[in-house]
C-alpha cells in the first residue's frame, strides 16, 4: 500500500508547490489570495489524508482550525483590496460594472412592499 | 497504510486518490489558467469536491465517532464558505478590473447602459468601504443577502457622507 | 425586514440559529453530553445576544421529494462539473473564452436567492460574482464557453438550478412565480433612476 500512499501525497505537494509558483508570480494580490486559499485547503487535504492513513485523530481538530482560518483569511484580504479599491478611486474607469450588489446592499428592506 | 483489507477500505483508498488528484489539477488549473476569475474556479473545485472525497474517505478509515463528527464538521464549514469566500474576492477582481477583457466571450456585466456606470463608480466603491469607515446617518445595518449565514457581522455597510 | 418587537417572535426567529449553533458547539466537542449541552446552549445566546444578525424573514418551507431531487441533482452535477473543470485543465489545448452572464431570475427571496448562489459557486465551472437583489439578476461567470449556444445553455443551467432550488424550498407564491414570464427589459433599465432610496 506504500507506493499508494506516496502517490497520494506526491499529486498533494505538487498541486501545493504548483500553487505556491502561483503565489510568487502572481500578477495581483487576488491571485496571491486564491493561491493562498488553495495551499490551505491542500493542506487540510494532506492532513486529513494523514489521519486517515495512520488511523490517528489527533490531527483532526487542526482540520477544523485550517478550514476557518481558510475562510477567514481570504474574506479578510478581500475586503482590504475593497478598501484599496475605495481610496484610490484611480481605476473608475475600470469599474464600469453594475451597480448590482452595492446599490441595494443594506436598504432595499425598506423598499419592498 | 498496511491494514487494507476491508472494501470499505479501499473504497476509502479511492476517495482519497481522487481527492488528491483533484487537488493537483487545483494547482495545474492555478497556473495554466489566463485571469484571476478562471483561477478561482480551478481554486474551488478542490475546496468542494476534492475535500469533500477526502472527508469521506477519512471518516471510513477513521473509528471513533468524535473525529467522524469533526469532518463532517469541517466538510459543512467548506460547504458554507467557499462560496462566500469565492463571491468576495470574483465581485473585487472584477471590480479593480484584473478580468482579462478579451477572454471573455461576452461580458453583460459590463454593457450596463453609460449612465449606470458613473453610478457604478460612486456606488461600487462605497458598498466595498472597509468596516471601520465613518457611519453615515440614513441607515441601519442591514444583511447583505447574497454572503450566506455567517457574514453578515463583518459585512455592515457602513457609509461614508457623500460629497 | 421591519423591525421586530415582541421578544417571543425575536426568539422565535433566532431559534434555528441557536440550535445550529448548539450543534457545532457538541460537533466540536465531538460528543453528546449534557454538560456539553448546556455549555453550548450558554454560548449560542451568549452569542446571539452579544452580536446580533438580522433575522432572517421570509423562510420557505421545505418540499421533502423536490428537496432529494435537488439534492441528488446537485451532487451529479458537482461530480459532473468537477471531473469536466479537471480534464479542462488537464488538456492540452486549455480552456477556450470565459463569459460573464447577466441572468434574470424570477424569485424575490433572500433565502432562496442565497441557496441559488451558494450552489451555483459550489458547482465548480460557474461563479456568482454579482446578484443585484432589487432587480433579481445575477452576474454569473462561467468558464470555458466557446459560442453563442454555450452561452444560452449556461443560461437555462442557471434557470434549471433556480427552478429546482425554488421547488424544494420555496413557499407556493415562489413557485407560481416560476412560471410567469421574467419581467424583461427591467435589467436594462437605467440606473440612474434607481437611487429613489
Amino acid at each position: 500500500m506504500t507506493p499508494v500512499v506516496a502517490l497520494i501525497f506526491g499529486m498533494l505537494g505538487l498541486g501545493a508547490v504548483l500553487a505556491m509558483i502561483r503565489l510568487a508570480l502572481g500578477p495581483s494580490l487576488l491571485d496571491r489570495v486564491v493561491a493562498t486559499d488553495t495551499i490551505l485547503v491542500i493542506v487540510t487535504a494532506g492532513l486529513a489524508v494523514h489521519a486517515a492513513v495512520n488511523r490517528d485523530p489527533t490531527v483532526v481538530p487542526v482540520l477544523v482550525v485550517v478550514a476557518l482560518l481558510v475562510f477567514v483569511g481570504a474574506i479578510s484580504v478581500a475586503r482590504y483590496v475593497g478598501g484599496m479599491l475605495l481610496r484610490t478611486g484611480a481605476d473608475v474607469e475600470e469599474l464600469g460594472v453594475s451597480p448590482a450588489a452595492e446599490q441595494v446592499q443594506g436598504h432595499e428592506g425598506t423598499e419592498r412592499p | 497504510m498496511n491494514d487494507v483489507e476491508s472494501l470499505a477500505d479501499w473504497i476509502a483508498l479511492a476517495c482519497l486518490l481522487t481527492g488528491a488528484f483533484l487537488c493537483l489539477t487545483a494547482g495545474v488549473g492555478l497556473l495554466r489558467f489566463p485571469d484571476v476569475l478562471s483561477r478561482m474556479h480551478a481554486g474551488t473545485k478542490p475546496q468542494v469536491m476534492g475535500v469533500l472525497l477526502i472527508m469521506v474517505g477519512g471518516a471510513i478509515r477513521l473509528s471513533g465517532w468524535s473525529a467522524t463528527w469533526m469532518l463532517l464538521l469541517v466538510a459543512v464549514f467548506q460547504l458554507i464558505t467557499a462560496p462566500v469566500n469565492a463571491h468576495m474576492v470574483s465581485r473585487i477582481a472584477y471590480r479593480r478590473g484584473h478580468v482579462g477583457r478579451d477572454s471573455l466571450f461576452v461580458d453583460e456585466l459590463g454593457v450596463a447602459p453609460r449612465g449606470a456606470e458613473v453610478t457604478a463608480g460612486e456606488e461600487g466603491r462605497r458598498g466595498d468601504q472597509p468596516a471601520d469607515a465613518p457611519i453615515g446617518d440614513e441607515t441601519e445595518p442591514q444583511v447583505d443577502e447574497d454572503d450566506g449565514a455567517g457574514d453578515q457581522a463583518v459585512d455592515e455597510p457602513a457609509r461614508e457622507p457623500r460629497g | 425586514m421591519t423591525v421586530i418587537d415582541s421578544p417571543v417572535r425575536r426568539l422565535r426567529l433566532r431559534l434555528p440559529l441557536i440550535v445550529w449553533l448548539v450543534l457545532i458547539w457538541n460537533l466540536l466537542w465531538g460528543t453528546w453530553s449534557w454538560a456539553n449541552l448546556i455549555t453550548g446552549l450558554l454560548v449560542a445566546l451568549t452569542v446571539t445576544v452579544v452580536l446580533p444578525l438580522p433575522a432572517v424573514t421570509g423562510g420557505g418551507r421545505l418540499h421533502p421529494v423536490a428537496a432529494l431531487y435537488f439534492l441528488g441533482h446537485f451532487l451529479v452535477n458537482l461530480i459532473v462539473s468537477s471531473a469536466q473543470v479537471a480534464w479542462q485543465t488537464l488538456r492540452p489545448s486549455g480552456i477556450r473564452q470565459s463569459a460573464v452572464l447577466l441572468v434574470q431570475l424570477r424569485t424575490d427571496s433572500d433565502l432562496l436567492l442565497s441557496v441559488i448562489a451558494q450552489t451555483l459557486t459550489l458547482v465548480p465551472g460557474s461563479m456568482v460574482m454579482d446578484l443585484d437583489r432589487r432587480r433579481m439578476t445575477l452576474g454569473v461567470h462561467v468558464l470555458d464557453v466557446g459560442d453563442e449556444a454555450d452561452v444560452e445553455r449556461q443560461r437555462a443551467d442557471v434557470l434549471a438550478t433556480e427552478r429546482r432550488v425554488v421547488r424544494a424550498f420555496g413557499s407556493a407564491a415562489d413557485i407560481a412565480r416560476l412560471d410567469q414570464e421574467p419581467p424583461r427589459g427591467h435589467a436594462a433599465a437605467p440606473a440612474t433612476t434607481e437611487p429613489t432610496r
